[in-house]
């Protein structure tokens, strides 16, 4: 048994490249989507994971294939989606999510047409499927980092992010820091969706990041245990998930990301914190 | 894409004026092929006679490709169709109807007897048949036929383009053939990206493997490339070989973790462009044969 769990990582590199990626990637992209799915903004991964892909398709046209160009494009053109629904959101009267579907929309187009213009030479498909298997040193070393930066830049603004979370006015009302931590923490969403994109895809990487925090609300209450659990079901997602790619001989992004899907299924009804049966079980009357 | 506008705008704005003149013999007949491969094979049979319009162009991969506006345009206009068939071109129904074509419809590999190949349980049909110079023949004689039914007025032109055509392609079967026979047995195992080379090596003995399927559209699973690890080492194969069409990074990797070289880059669903190493699809194979032999002799 143990044997069967540990075998394909031990004959084969790119396994232990896979998961180390996917391990790097559990570190960073659940705690961020901690973050999002308590402030609601949990569709808004998936609107910025189509926003990256223009400057993607940039970097592929002017490099080909090269994780840096592509990861430098993709990482711009978020950044510039997040900073102009920001300033749109300022400055008129659309709300945030408003203006941040219509530039998302506005990317996504953009990027198609700018990857159709090279004609189809390699298919679309396989740069917003990415390739798990493939993992090289360079898309490792930027997975690594990122994941390092994502959990060194929410330890500084944890306490301002954590408030924000709950009370966003109340932030604004008592201190400066209320913008520069609404800006730095899409700046991780961002980033980490672009780390994501080498391994599991453009489409996939949401998943990576939403689904363990998800999964999480329904075993923690306060914020520092969400996360911890986010983490650990990222983790379990990324080894299941791969091993089941080797065993059953299924694609591996999907693989991973099901099995992260089957976690939150199994949570929603047997999680401690609201889980369907937990409801249906008849309560201890409080006695005094 | 600005420049392909222009050629077609002026050719149409030749033919045209063609026309005003009276010089109506002059008019080539318009005809559309699916990908760069056949598109080349109908140009060397139709020679000035046919103005061939190509859908997917060079470095193109045919098994997945979303036709233009522009491509509906020139698919009404046409009046023979050439496509590959045996499942190659999926997309192709759709425009086809969305196009209003009223010609005819020639499937370049009929009467290639098909090879039929195990892919995830199922049984599908291996449609890359050009990578064999026989079944290239057939293709050419198929051509040939169909656009002297469509244009019979220049029969002895399409026929004497054809044989010509024909002894090249003999031709590059004896080289083909020569340069397999002086490698070694054993070292005639060739890894590449998807399965395009059934064809090739059926005809000349070489054993060819792939982590993705015949089409490129599928994605390899970790028992896939694990599978192929372990061949290569157990096989030792001496070297994997890319594709113009396929994403490079899965084989990369590959080839670092088995210590097999990247014996270079094969022509497998699309021409090169014209100035590139495998404009034709002559070219492609004496390309193809060329890398095959440096990497795996040495």
């Amino acid at each position: 048994m143990i044997h069967a769990l540990i075998d394909p990582f031990v004959e084969f590199a790119f396994m232990r490249r896979a998961l180390v990626g996917c391990f790097a990637l559990s570190l960073g992209a659940p705690p961020v989507g901690v973050f999002l799915v308590l402030r609601r903004l949990s569709l808004m991964g998936d609107a910025m994971s189509h926003a990256i892909l223009p400057g993607a398709a940039i970097g592929f046209l002017v490099a080909g294939l090269s994780v840096p160009a592509m990861s430098l494009g993709g990482f711009i053109a978020g950044i510039a989606v997040v900073l102009l629904a920001g300033l749109v959101t300022r400055s008129t009267i659309l709300r945030e999510d408003a203006s941040l579907a219509a530039f998302y929309l506005v990317s996504l187009a953009l990027g198609v047409l700018i990857v159709s213009m090279k004609g189809s030479s390699i298919d679309l498909l396989h740069v917003l499927f990415g390739t798990v298997l493939a993992l090289d040193d360079t898309a490792l070393i930027l997975i690594a980092a990122i994941a390092t930066l994502t959990m060194a830049t929410l330890a500084m603004i944890y306490r301002p992010l954590v408030l924000e979370c709950f009370d966003p006015s109340f932030l604004a009302s008592v201190s400066p820091l209320s913008s520069p931590t609404h800006f730095l923490f899409l700046v991780l969403v961002v980033m980490n969706l672009v780390g994501g994109f080498q391994a599991l895809g453009t489409l996939m990487v949401v998943g990576i990041m939403l689904l363990p925090a998800i999964t999480a609300r329904f075993w923690a209450q306060d914020i520092s245990n969400m996360i911890i659990v986010a983490v650990g079901a990222a983790f379990a997602a990324s080894f299941i998930g791969l091993l089941l790619s080797y065993y059953a001989n299924l694609p591996t992004g999907p693989a991973i990301i099901l099995t992260s899907g089957a976690g939150y299924l199994i949570s929603m009804l047997i999680g401690t914190q609201g889980g369907l049966l937990w409801q249906l079980m008849p309560r201890k009357h409080l006695e005094a | 894409m600005h420049r392909r506008l222009l050629l077609i705008a002026a050719a149409a704005l030749t033919a045209t004026l063609g026309a005003s003149a009276g010089a109506q013999a002059a008019d080539p007949m318009k005809v559309s092929a699916s990908f760069s491969i056949l598109g080349d094979m109908v140009k060397e049979v139709g020679g000035d006679r046919v103005q061939v319009f190509t859908f997917v162009g060079p470095n193109g991969d045919a098994h997945v490709y979303e036709p233009t506006p522009a491509d509906a345009k020139e698919l009404s206009e046409s009046k023979i169709l050439f496509i590959n068939g045996l499942g190659l071109e999926g997309w192709m129904t759709r425009l086809e109807k969305s196009s209003g074509f009223k010609g005819t419809v020639v499937t370049a590999s009929k009467g290639v007897s098909p090879r039929e190949m195990a892919e995830d349980e199922k049984t599908v049909t291996d449609p890359h048949a050009w990578q064999s110079l026989a079944n290239g023949k057939i293709y050419v004689a198929n051509i040939r036929d169909a656009l002297i039914a469509a244009d019979p007025d220049a029969k002895a032109t399409y026929e004497a383009n054809a044989k010509q055509f024909l002894d090249r392609i003999a031709a590059m079967e004896t080289t083909v053939k020569e340069a397999i026979a002086k490698l070694p047995p054993e070292r005639r195992k060739i890894i590449t990206t998807h399965d395009a080379f059934g064809y090739f090596g059926a005809a000349y003995g070489m054993e060819f493997i792939a982590p993705e399927g015949v089409s490129t559209e599928s994605e390899a699973s970790a028992r896939d490339v694990a599978k192929i690890i372990r061949q290569i080492k157990a096989e030792k194969v001496p070297a994997v070989f890319l594709e113009n069409v396929t994403d490079s990074r899965l084989l990369d990797q590959i080839a670092k973790e088995t210590g097999a070289k990247i014996g270079g880059t094969l022509f497998s669903d699309a021409l090169s462009p014209p100035d590139g190493p495998a404009g034709t699809y002559l070219d492609m194979f004496r390309n193809n044969i060329e890398t095959m032999s440096e990497a795996l002799s040495s």
